[in-house]
């Protein structure tokens, strides 16, 4: 049975190959069902391998196996082989558990995707990176599987790279995990200087060879490594940047597998661990404390829903590392498995929430979602209450035993790492529960206004407005020049009735004047009629045109007026602010009010009002339901009421060869801390209750600018590498271009001169050469005389 | 004292001439000083009883190999004189001098060196009785020369057939005209490269 | 007064060293070309009284070889001459400097 561990990464390489070769052929779905029947494959086997350790008595449980030769170089023979134990077999069993689980949501969730197939073949080439990376039997090999899932969290984070953002997020991992991989390196130099051996079966055994310096040198170094990983201080940027990947990425890479990768390798070489100095194991124990205080800090104020998982990882990772520092490795495989199943659980709840709402990832705009998706909210709630640690969910069991065995570590400041356990417990529950009332509870704020979508309306009604004031000016123009018409108007008929008038007046004069000759006369009468006749028709048109000047006046002025009016409505439009939606929420914060924008709203915002929630496909639903039920359950494996229950510990000794710590406190200290832990947990959650579902008190308070930053650290790294760091970096360059090169081109340029120089020597006369000639032959025969007669 | 006298005369003859060739800005007269010089060596040959070389010597070097060269400077018209007043290369005579004179000095001082080593001159320098082709005064020299020419040196002698049939052939190639493309020659002074 | 071989080694050497000096001092080939013929007429000089003093017959058979090398010589060299100066009977030695580096 346990030769069939070779099968295990078999599995997840055949069907990354089969991928790479058909994968775009298969399409959708089948891309996705290959590869997760290869994942269950790996799975299924790895319930037989497991099946097969079981039955082997337990001081057996350490099987090798080897697969071939890989490096014969002289003294250094590398064979690649895989190591099977308690504690490989843990991890493999829920790497392709919940990996098996992982693949079947993404079957729904990257529905629709044009690159289908090349998801499936990388997370396949994951599981089977992240399988040789426990399963392997020596440094080298997990090496391998841990280069093989830096890159491949490369290409899945940066699965969407005609974003620049995630491009350059997939860029940041990588780069972060490689300074991880220059202490890995270098720790496994040193363990080969030492030990002449880089397998599992040689180092673990024979390390009591190593002196206190040589392994507190290569803790530190494999620290360095884990720190890179596993995304604690100060290597943890990475690790909320990654989830611009798709969510299950989050889901499987980023929360499960391979940032445990850290805390696997340091509890696998818990014989060095033993040797080294405590002061070194200390310092595990604090930059975990100190890195999971930090990131539950910044958790309390993120706004996006992956991001607040992103450093709730980071927060419980570093509780990993407290309690390997502690020496509490079962306490630590505890946690990694519970952390698994809930922290799964919730990354893909989030994802069918984010699946349902459209792409929506801002916590600020969501609400009330439980209404929709009751299955979604049902199994994020207990991923909730296990993560919050309240019992009986998982959860608390695994984060009590690392508490507890805080409290019992002596020369490292065991009850202050318990201290600070204690309050990110509380930071934890409190932003968790934050995160479920934002997300699920209170009004659907995801048909609220958004603040662009308030600029666009603004913008449209302030252009109806000027369309308005245009229209009015135009109006105005054309009544000023009807006045302007009437005027010419009148002036011509003025004109008219003087002529008409100067004709009357000169008729009669004529008539007055004298009697001409007969025919003259009458004409002249006629033409004092015409003249007469005319006068008031003249004065009757110029009464008109004057009449007509009025009402063309009076149609300017009323224009003029409609002109001010648009302006003024204009100018008080531009002047109001409209207050857009708060930067931070809770469940109570009402929605903004826009009435007289209604009309000029952009398609975005008419469109979500149509939109209809709903909840995610059974693909998706099913994985969900697994995880929760496991992350309620899960506890049981290793409770601590008796030595009986505790099936982990006892399951997981050949792994420890004894070094886990001995809890020294009474059972009384033991309830005591318990119920500390409980009370804390349930005081955050009524406070975030009264805060996020009451409004008790305001949540600026507490969700600061600065902590929605990060503490600036991003910042900062950005602005130590793009200013002196970018300098130092030059100077190097510089320094390689000028000395390193420059002593290569400065031989060549040497040589040159030196040939040009000796050219003189080279005049190119016969008679000089025959000179040297000569000379030559007087010194051979100086040479032959001498050695006869001296 | 006929021999004495006969040596010193030849010698004269030879220095002489050997000073003419190179004190003789024109070439046909060094030539004909060079012609001096080889009889003079002829001379010194018959005293030595080597007949037939003094008769090969007169016939090939001054007969053949001098008149190849006033053949050579007619052909060419080069017999204008060489400005021996000008000295273009910085140094070159006191050197030639001084190493001139340095051989000499060491080729005496091997000489009378030697003297040092073993009974009288020149035998303890170098060289041993012949045990075969030991000089007989009765028989003509060419005889003898023939004789040891002709069994224990012919393949050289064959090889020297072959030589001067080689010579001649690349004189012909040498010298033949190609046209257009004939020995390229640098510019007086000027510097290649 | 009896003729040594010395005396003719000595001649020898002198009439070596004045042929050595004329060809380091003369620019006129042809004229080189003679010193060379000088010097190697001061060697047959000492051949053949290696050949009289040691009482043997090789010395003329070398003086023969050279005598006949020499002649060789003489023709390749004045044909190289020929085809060289044909085209610039003015040149000297000096201005053959395509050796130059």
């Amino acid at each position: 049975m346990l030769e069939a561990a070779w099968l295990i990464p078999a599995f997840p390489l055949a069907g990354f190959l089969l991928l790479v070769t058909f994968g775009r052929r298969l399409g959708e779905p089948w891309a996705g069902r290959l590869a997760t029947l290869a994942s269950a494959g790996a799975f299924a086997t790895t319930v037989v391998v497991f099946g097969g350790l079981v039955a082997e008595p337990s001081g057996e449980r350490f099987y090798i196996q080897k697969l071939f030769t890989w490096v014969a170089s002289g003294s250094f023979q590398v064979d690649a082989g895989l190591l099977i134990d308690p504690l490989a077999v843990t991890m493999s069993l829920f790497i392709t558990g919940v990996g098996t689980l992982i693949h079947l949501y993404s079957i729904g969730y990257m529905h629709g995707d044009p690159n289908y197939s090349k998801f499936f073949l990388y997370l396949n080439l994951f599981i089977a990176s992240m399988l040789i990376l426990v399963l392997g039997d020596n440094l080298l090999l997990t090496f391998l599987g841990w280069e093989g899932v830096g890159a491949c969290s490369y290409l899945l984070i940066s699965f969407w790279f005609d974003d620049e953002a995630n491009a350059g997020a997939g860029k940041k991992a990588f780069v972060t995990n490689r300074i991880g991989d220059f202490g890995f390196m270098l720790a496994t130099f040193v363990v080969f200087v030492e030990l002449s051996s880089i397998s599992y079966a040689d180092i673990l055994t024979r390390s009591d060879e190593l002196g206190s310096t040589a392994a507190t040198v290569i803790v530190l170094l494999f620290l360095l490594a884990a720190a890179g990983k596993s995304a604690q201080m100060p290597l943890y940027v990475w690790l909320p940047d990654a989830m611009a990947g798709p969510t299950p990425v989050s889901a499987l890479i980023h929360a499960a597998t391979m940032v445990t990768s850290g805390v696997f390798l340091l509890t696998r070489l818990n014989p060095i661990l033993a040797q080294a100095d405590t002061w070194s194991l200390g310092l595990i124990a604090w930059v975990g404390a100190g890195t999971a205080l930090l990131a539950a800090t910044i958790a309390v104020a993120q706004t996006d829903i992956k991001r607040v998982l992103a450093y709730s990882t980071v927060s419980q990772l570093g509780y990993l590392f407290l309690a390997v520092g502690v020496g509490g490795y079962v306490a630590a495989i505890f946690h990694m498995v519970t952390h698994a199943f809930f922290k799964a659980l919730l990354f893909l709840g989030s994802g069918s929430v984010i699946h349902g709402l459209n792409d929506e990832q801002d916590m600020r705009r969501m609400g009330g979602v439980a209404r929709f998706m009751p299955v979604t909210a049902a199994t994020f709630v207990i991923g909730w209450l296990a993560i919050a640690g309240v019992p009986p969910f998982s959860g608390f069991w695994s984060k009590d035993e690392i508490l507890l065995l805080a409290w019992n570590a002596d020369g490292i400041g065991g009850k202050g790492l318990w201290l600070v356990g204690i309050v990110t417990a509380l930071l934890t529950a409190f932003y968790m529960t934050r995160q479920v009332i934002l997300t699920f509870a209170g009004r659907t704020r995801f048909f609220d206004v958004t603040n662009e979508e308030l600029a666009l309306a603004v913008e449209a009604r302030q252009a109806d407005f000027r369309q308005g004031v245009s229209t009015a000016e135009a109006a105005a123009t054309k009544s000023l020049e009807a006045v302007a018409k009437a005027e010419a108007d009148k002036t011509k008929r003025l004109a008219a009735l003087t002529k008409a008038q100067e004709t009357a007046a000169g008729a009669s004069e004529a008539v007055r004047a004298g009697a001409p000759a007969d025919d003259g006369y009458e004409k002249l009468v006629k033409a004092l009629d015409k003249a007469d006749k005319a006068l008031p028709k003249a004065q009757t048109a110029l009464a008109k045109a004057d009449s007509g000047i009025e009402s063309a006046q009076a149609t300017a002025a009323s224009t003029q007026g409609a002109v001010d009016e648009a302006r003024a409505a204009l100018a008080a439009i531009e002047a109001e602010t409209l207050v857009g939606p708060p930067t931070v929420v809770t469940a109570l914060t009402p929605p903004t009010v826009v009435a007289e924008l209604s009309d000029h709203m952009p398609e975005s915002f008419k469109k979500r009002r149509k939109y209809r929630p709903h909840e995610s496909p059974a693909t998706m639903t099913v994985p969900l339901v697994i995880l929760a039920t496991l992350a309620a359950f899960a506890g049981a494996i290793n409770l601590p009421f008796s030595s009986d229950l505790h099936f982990l510990g006892h399951w997981l000794e050949p792994s420890l060869f004894g070094n886990e710590a001995e809890v020294g406190v009474s059972a009384g200290v033991k309830w005591l801390l318990a119920a500390v832990a409980i009370t804390v947990g349930l005081l955050a959650i009524v406070a975030a209750f009264a805060v996020y579902l009451r409004g008790r008190s305001k949540p600026e308070f507490i969700e600061r600018d600065i902590l929605a930053r990060a503490w600036r650290i991003d910042e900062s790294y950005a602005g130590f590498f793009g200013g002196p760091g970018r300098r130092l970096f030059e100077l190097t360059a510089w320094f390689d271009r000028q000395v390193v090169d420059g002593a290569v081109r400065g031989t060549a340029t040497s040589l040159l001169s030196a040939g040009r120089g000796l050219r003189v020597t080279q005049p190119g006369f016969v008679r000089s050469y025959a000179l040297g000639i000569g000379v030559g032959a007087a010194f051979v025969m100086i040479w032959f005389l001498g050695r006869l007669y001296a | 004292m006929v021999d004495a006298i006969v040596f010193v005369v030849a010698a004269a003859i030879v220095l002489g001439g050997a000073v003419g060739v190179v004190i003789n800005a024109n070439p046909v007269r060094a030539a004909l000083s060079l012609v001096a010089t080889l009889f003079g060596v002829a001379l010194l040959f018959i005293l030595q009883e080597a007949h037939f070389l003094a008769l090969v010597q007169i016939v090939v070097y001054a007969g053949a190999i001098v008149v190849l060269f006033l053949f050579v400077i007619m052909l060419l018209g080069v017999d204008q004189a060489e400005d021996l007043a000008v000295e273009p290369l910085a140094g070159q005579r006191i050197a030639g001098v001084a190493i001139g004179g340095l051989m000499l000095v060491l080729l005496l001082g091997g000489l009378f060196l030697s003297g040092r080593g073993g009974s009288d001159g020149a035998v303890a320098l170098t060289g041993q009785h012949s045990a075969t082709a030991a000089l007989d005064p009765e028989r003509p020299d060419v005889d003898q020369l023939a004789d040891d020419l002709f069994t224990r040196n012919v393949l050289a002698f064959e090889a020297t057939a072959l030589l001067l049939t080689i010579a001649t052939v690349g004189a012909v190639v040498l010298v033949r005209n190609r046209g257009a493309e004939d020995l390229v020659v640098d510019e007086p002074g000027q510097a290649v490269g | 007064m009896e003729v040594t071989e010395t005396w003719y080694l000595i001649l020898s050497a002198l009439l070596f060293s004045i042929g050595l000096v004329g060809l380091l001092i003369r620019r006129n080939p042809l004229v080189m070309f003679m010193c060379v013929e000088l010097m190697l007429n001061a060697v047959n000089i000492t051949f053949v009284a290696f050949s009289t003093a040691l009482d043997d017959i090789a010395g003329q058979t070398a003086v023969f070889f050279v005598l006949v090398v020499a002649a060789a010589e003489v023709v390749v060299g004045l044909s190289i001459v020929v085809a060289v100066l044909r085209r610039r009977p003015s040149l000297t030695a000096d201005d053959l400097t395509s050796l130059r580096g």
